[in-house]
């Protein structure tokens, strides 16, 4: 199960959170300031994994991370996902991006969360994977987004 | 005008959507909070407006806003509202915001159960995808009863995009609800073989997740996995495949035998497509236990690429079921300390604790003190720490086998600055110093010593934890204060003024160890005819001890005041020169043994003796006696160790204890449980003050260096060398014994009474450490042979290694043939002689290159190797019975009967009569060592020798014949590595060059033209090995081709060797 997926820039300026467990804002905040801590600490050439982590965590749960530019993609999962299978899923989750937003920047993230939101809902569901297809994915973000369109044709219309 | 400036700010409001929020933020670095709040106030306007779209983007506005760690939950009937929209736009506003803040005690959820209903069987999928989406963050148990069935049905749908999101929240149903589980089982497992590779994998996620839960239940489903396994191509999948099993196999160990097969191919597979993306695999396929052995090697791989990390994580798990195969694997692991990634150097740690072994001990420590100099950040240094004392006193400091560079280490370890751990430390040097009487004396030197330099340790405020070890140090001078070799400056240092800013436990242990050792010193200087020294130390401790008496400390003062009128009257007796230290020794006299936590409840409950019943009226207050704060103390004294009656129920016990707590934290008067010594002391008569006069004491200022556990590395292993090189087997055999003996008491549980006394000696000097054959280089290993002589009697056995190697020599002369040849499945056998004559039967350790091994892969398996092996009896004597055996190693097994353990040998099927020879065939699995054990019935006399055998990487060829069109195709395909070498000053013709690399290196001839020729073979993993042998004059060119470029390089190599031979 993926207990957290946090998105936060160099600075630890939160630009996505999804949590699969229920915390109160503030506990949600502590977590993404500590993960943050944890995760940027470390330098560029080390491995993508990390235990710890007080307040998300326990001794089952690992941060699997990683660095693209100005962002960190960081995963708290159990033992039950497999490390570099959610290292490929980060992958493919940033490559999705990479194509819904062409050329993604930091910049999207900031002014469309709803859309990562949306596109995030069709990998993972309830913290558990739910398609690792980027073809799938984007169809189905696609589809979504058309249908948005003709909706918001109709109102203006 | 008015009118108009309200509604243009409305306008604007309404136009204010997300992106402008996150704009304004963004140019409100300053006022941030104060910007936000407006904006908050400006959503409440928005959402009490009646349009749905000015709510939907108030609502997705505050979603943003929650992830900045705004309370949103007051909006949360305006989410419903949103949800509830028709449009499709706003309804996935809607559900993302409550999928991000509606937890279980949101109130308005209950309102949503209708609406999620109509969107699930909407006819929009989209919808329902979405409903569904929201539904899987914040479904509820209510939600989950009622809406299980819709999406029971939805596990149907048409559509595929519906069906795996139906099947993945169906776990989150059945958590919250768990009886909709066995309904909704059967149509889940249909899922398994849905057409679509999404939903497919969406059932296996979701079995997987409840087969954690409880795997018992998910065995059935094995056979469908294992189709599932070999037949799915999504890696995906495949991954969680593998967990499952993972978790089923611990259950059903025939499971595990059945998936090496798959598993393996599955590993071939992946490996040659994509390296990145087997190691997971791996990972996962370690975790299903029995088969870790061939494993390793590719985990060693990984650490030559991608992921040390997972490497280290598999290593730990394979250390669970086979430890020695990881052993090997030590330097590697210590090289990962050193690495720059905290995440591997922990996982590092944290295996190390399980390769220690009394031979390597000291190395690991050593290397881990080092990285405890090194290491910033006192997180990491703790942990260091705490795994240094871990792997020391694991198993009852079973891999010590130097208890004074234990103490050096511990007292090393105080030198950190700022760890938490000071306690750790000092429980280990009392518990080593109690338990291992002989070291006694050198840790009461190096406590002294410490003490001594106190100030170095309590200097500064943030070292605080470690003043811990004082305690530990005072209290073992103290107890053991015969050891020391200036008690009266050891008494001195614990008198000095600072001790009193140390913290009272630690004080009292101080006052009252002082008082011991007053009486050491006391004894000590009696006997001198001059009797001021004496007077002196008395005055010592009344000019100092005052200060304690003063102390805040409860405690501290009253051992303090008890003490000082003791001193006062001892100094009034000793001016009337009286003899006194006999007395005040038998004080403190007694000796303290360890005991076990539990051992308490081993003393007998006295016949007549109802410890039920209640003595007195049953008190208000309870009045059970404190507890002993740390068992190992207490003292062995029967009236003391009154023993609790064990039959009161737990819950009693605890109920009251915690009364007992209670009433002690509120009594003013009680001294807090602290750790004093167990010594019983009487109090001294008051005595009336008498004036004395002040000496000043010349303590020889002395500060010896700290010792260094360095020296014992050193020291440890020049005795073993030592050892190793006076060696012989009559007192191998006899110090094995020794050693079983001991391991015995090592396996006494902590309850036995036996672990009363002390369990350890330290006898080191003597101690040998147990060879180990762990010269493993690659492929050469070292391998013992015992003879047993029915000739020789037992009774030569004890004799002095001198005079038995002179018997030996007079009665017997055995040669041992060693001879391998090997069989292939046509039965064919060609054999070669690899002759080694031993002239001495003592042991001896055969280099490869004095014989000629040929061990050749199995045909019928290929992880197998055979080897034949000639016994051959040259002596005169009739060797009844032979045992072979093979120290299974990393790589290499002996293929024993059923049934056998991994350490049994293997009886040689016949019996040598002088003179002759026979041959026997052995299975190995990757072989790699050999030991023999003929033995002699009759005689209990058996001999060991010992011998190398070598095998070579060209062992493991297969020479199998190949077509030239076959061989044409393999060399073009291309993803054969090439390499070439070059012989010079080759005299023989070519024919036998040829027959030589076919004999010698399992090859066979393809094809050849004149002065050249092709030649291939396989290795028993299949690796294909093509040769080019050219010819001109004295030099041969040899281009070869192989798909393993390591293989090919070994390969050449020998060739290259057999031919510099000759």
């Amino acid at each position: 199960m993926i207990k957290a997926i946090l998105i936060f820039n160099n600075h630890g300026k939160p630009r996505l959170s999804k949590f699969y467990e229920h915390y109160n804002e503030d506990t949600e905040q502590q977590i993404i300031r500590e993960t943050f801590h944890l995760v940027s600490k470390r330098d560029e050439n080390v491995c993508n994994f990390l235990e710890g982590g007080m307040l998300i965590g326990g001794s089952d749960y690992k941060l699997i991370y990683r660095h693209y530019a100005t962002l960190y993609f960081v995963f708290c999962v159990d033992s039950s996902e497999s490390e570099l299978g959610i290292l490929d899923l980060i992958q493919v989750f940033v490559e999705t991006l990479d194509k819904c937003f062409e050329n993604v920047c930091e910049l999207d993230l900031i002014f469309h969360v709803d859309k990562v939101h949306n596109i995030l809902a069709e990998m993972v569901m309830g913290g558990m994977v739910l398609e690792t297809n980027m073809n799938e994915i984007i169809t189905q973000v696609d589809a979504q987004n058309k249908m948005e369109k003709s909706e918001v044709t109709s109102v203006l219309a | 005008m008015a009118l108009k400036i309200v509604k243009g700010s409305i306008d604007r409001m309404f136009d204010k959507n997300l992106q402008d929020l996150v704009r304004g933020i963004r140019n409100h670095k300053e006022d941030e909070a104060k910007y936000i709040s407006t904006c908050i106030d400006e959503i409440k306007q928005e959402l009490k407006q009646d349009n749905i779209a000015v709510k939907a983007n108030a609502v997705c506005k505050l979603t943003y806003l929650q992830m900045l760690g705004y309370d949103v939950s007051w909006a949360a009937f305006n989410i419903v509202e949103v949800m509830s929209s028709s449009k499709f736009t706003y309804k996935r506003i809607g559900y993302l915001a409550a999928s991000q803040c509606f937890h279980e005690s949101t109130d308005v959820i209950m309102l949503t159960t209708n609406q999620i209903r109509k969107d699930l069987s909407s006819p929009n999928q989209y919808d329902t995808g979405v409903a569904l989406t929201g539904l899987s963050c914040f479904v509820t148990p209510d939600l989950a009863r009622d809406l299980a069935n819709d999406i029971m049905t939805l596990m149907s749908h048409t559509k595929p995009y519906i069906r795996k999101k139906a099947v993945l929240i169906m776990y989150k149903v059945f958590l919250k609800y768990p009886e909709s589980l066995r309904p909704a089982f059967p149509r889940l497992k249909e899922k398994l073989e849905d057409p679509d590779p999404g939903v497919q994998s969406a059932a296996v996620n979701v079995i997987c997740e409840l087969a954690r839960r409880n795997p018992k239940n998910y065995l059935s489903l094995a056979p469908l996995f294992f189709k599932l396994m070999t037949s799915s191509t999504n890696n995906w999948v495949l991954i969680k495949i593998i967990k499952l099993f993972g978790a089923l196999t611990p259950l059903e160990p025939r499971l595990g035998k059945k998936l090496i097969e798959p598993l393996t191919n599955l590993i071939h597979r992946i490996m040659s497509a994509d390296r990145s993306v087997y190691i997971p695999f791996l990972v996962a396929r370690v975790r299903t236990k029995g088969e870790s052995m061939s494993v390793l090697k590719y985990v060693k791989a990984m650490f030559v690429f991608v992921v040390k990390y997972l490497g280290l994580l598999a290593m730990s798990k394979i250390l669970k079921t086979h430890p020695k195969s990881v052993q090997s694997h030590k330097d590697l692991i210590l090289q990962c300390l050193d690495d720059k990634d905290e995440s591997i150097r922990l996982r590092a740690l944290d295996l190390l604790y399980g390769m220690v072994s009394k031979k390597n001990l000291m190395e690991i420590v050593k290397k881990l003190m080092l990285h405890v100099d090194k290491a910033e950040g006192t997180t990491y240094r703790d942990e260091l720490l705490t795994k240094i004392i871990d792997i020391c006193s694991q198993s009852n400091y079973q891999y010590i086998t130097n208890f004074e560079w234990y103490i050096s280490i511990l007292v090393e370890l105080t030198r950190l600055e700022g760890t938490r751990h000071g306690h750790l430390i000092a429980s280990q040097m009392l518990d080593v110093a109690i338990r291992v009487k002989a070291i006694r004396v050198f840790a009461v030197a190096q406590m002294a010593t410490l003490l001594d330099n106190a100030h170095l340790l309590t200097g500064n405020v943030q070292r605080k934890g470690i003043c811990e070890v004082l305690y530990a140090a005072a209290w073992i001078c103290g107890e053991f204060s015969e050891h020391l070799d200036n008690p009266t400056q050891t008494l001195e240092a614990m008198l000095r003024p600072k001790v009193a800013t140390l913290p009272g436990h630690i004080q009292a242990v101080y006052v009252q160890n002082a008082a011991k050792l007053f009486a050491t010193v006391l004894k000590s200087q009696e006997g001198n005819t001059d009797s001021t020294a004496a007077q002196e130390t008395s005055q010592l401790m009344i000019d100092r001890l005052p200060l304690f008496v003063q102390s805040a400390n409860l405690e501290v003062q009253e051992r303090a005041s008890c003490i000082l009128q003791l001193v006062k009257y001892i100094q009034k007796l000793q001016q009337k020169d009286v003899e006194i230290a006999e007395e005040v020794i038998a004080l403190f006299a007694g000796e303290l043994n360890p005991v076990a936590p539990k051992a308490q409840k081993k003393v007998p409950v006295p016949e007549g003796l109802d410890l039920d019943a209640w003595i007195n009226e049953p008190p208000s207050e309870s009045e059970s006696e404190d507890e002993q704060p740390r068992a190992i103390f207490a003292k062995e004294e029967p009236k003391h160790s009154r023993p609790r009656h064990t039959e009161v129920d737990e819950k009693e016990l605890a109920k009251r204890r915690e009364a007992r707590k209670q009433e002690q934290a509120n009594n003013p008067f009680y001294i807090k449980s602290s750790p004093s010594s167990q010594k019983v002391y009487q109090e001294a008569p008051g005595v009336e003050h008498i004036p004395v006069v002040q000496i000043d004491l010349s303590v020889p200022l002395k500060v010896p260096g700290l010792p260094m556990s360095d020296q014992y590395v050193k020291l440890e292993e020049e005795r073993r060398q030592k050892d190793r090189a006076d060696k012989k087997k009559k007192e191998k055999k006899k110090r094995k014994e020794k050693r079983s003996g001991r391991g015995k008491r090592h396996d006494s549980g902590p309850e036995s009474e036996e672990d009363i006394t002390p369990a350890h000696m330290v006898d080191i000097v003597t101690e040998e450490m147990p060879e180990v054959p762990s010269r493993i280089s690659n492929t050469i290993s070292p391998s013992t042979l015992w003879v047993f002589d029915d000739k020789k009697s037992s009774k030569h056995k004890k004799k002095k290694q001198k005079k038995e190697k002179e018997e030996k020599e007079k009665k017997k002369k055995k040669k041992h043939h060693h001879h391998h040849h090997h069989s292939d499945g046509g039965g064919e056998e060609s054999v070669q002689n690899g002759t080694v004559e031993e002239e001495e039967p003592l042991p001896v350790s055969r280099d490869g290159p004095d014989q000629v091994n040929d061990i050749q892969g199995n045909l019928q398996d290929g992880s197998q190797v055979v080897v034949s092996v000639i016994f051959e009896n040259k002596c005169d004597s009739f060797l009844k019975s032979m045992e072979f055996n093979v120290l299974d190693s990393l790589n290499s097994k002996l293929q024993r009967p059923e049934g056998s353990g991994p350490h049994d040998g293997l009886t040689v099927p016949f019996q040598l009569p002088p003179g002759q020879s026979n041959v026997c065939l052995f299975v190995i699995h990757y072989l790699l060592f050999v030991v023999v054990f003929p033995q002699n019935e009759d005689s209990s006399t058996h001999e060991k020798l010992d011998f190398k055998l070598h095998f070579t990487c060209t062992s493991y060829l297969i020479s199998t014949p190949c077509y030239s069109d076959a061989f044409a195709k393999l060399l073009e395909s291309g993803d054969l590595k090439c390499s070439s070498v070059k012989l010079e000053g080759v005299v023989m013709p070519f024919h036998h060059l040829l027959a030589r690399i076919c004999f010698r290196h399992h090859f066979s001839v393809v094809e050849r033209i004149d002065s050249c020729a092709s030649m291939y073979s396989r290795s028993i993993q299949d690796h294909h090995v093509c040769l080019l042998v050219k010819t001109s004059g004295q030099t041969v060119s040899i281009d070869a081709k192989c798909d393993e470029p390591t293989l090919l390089g070994n390969v050449l190599d020998e060739i290259k060797q057999t031919f510099s031979q000759c």
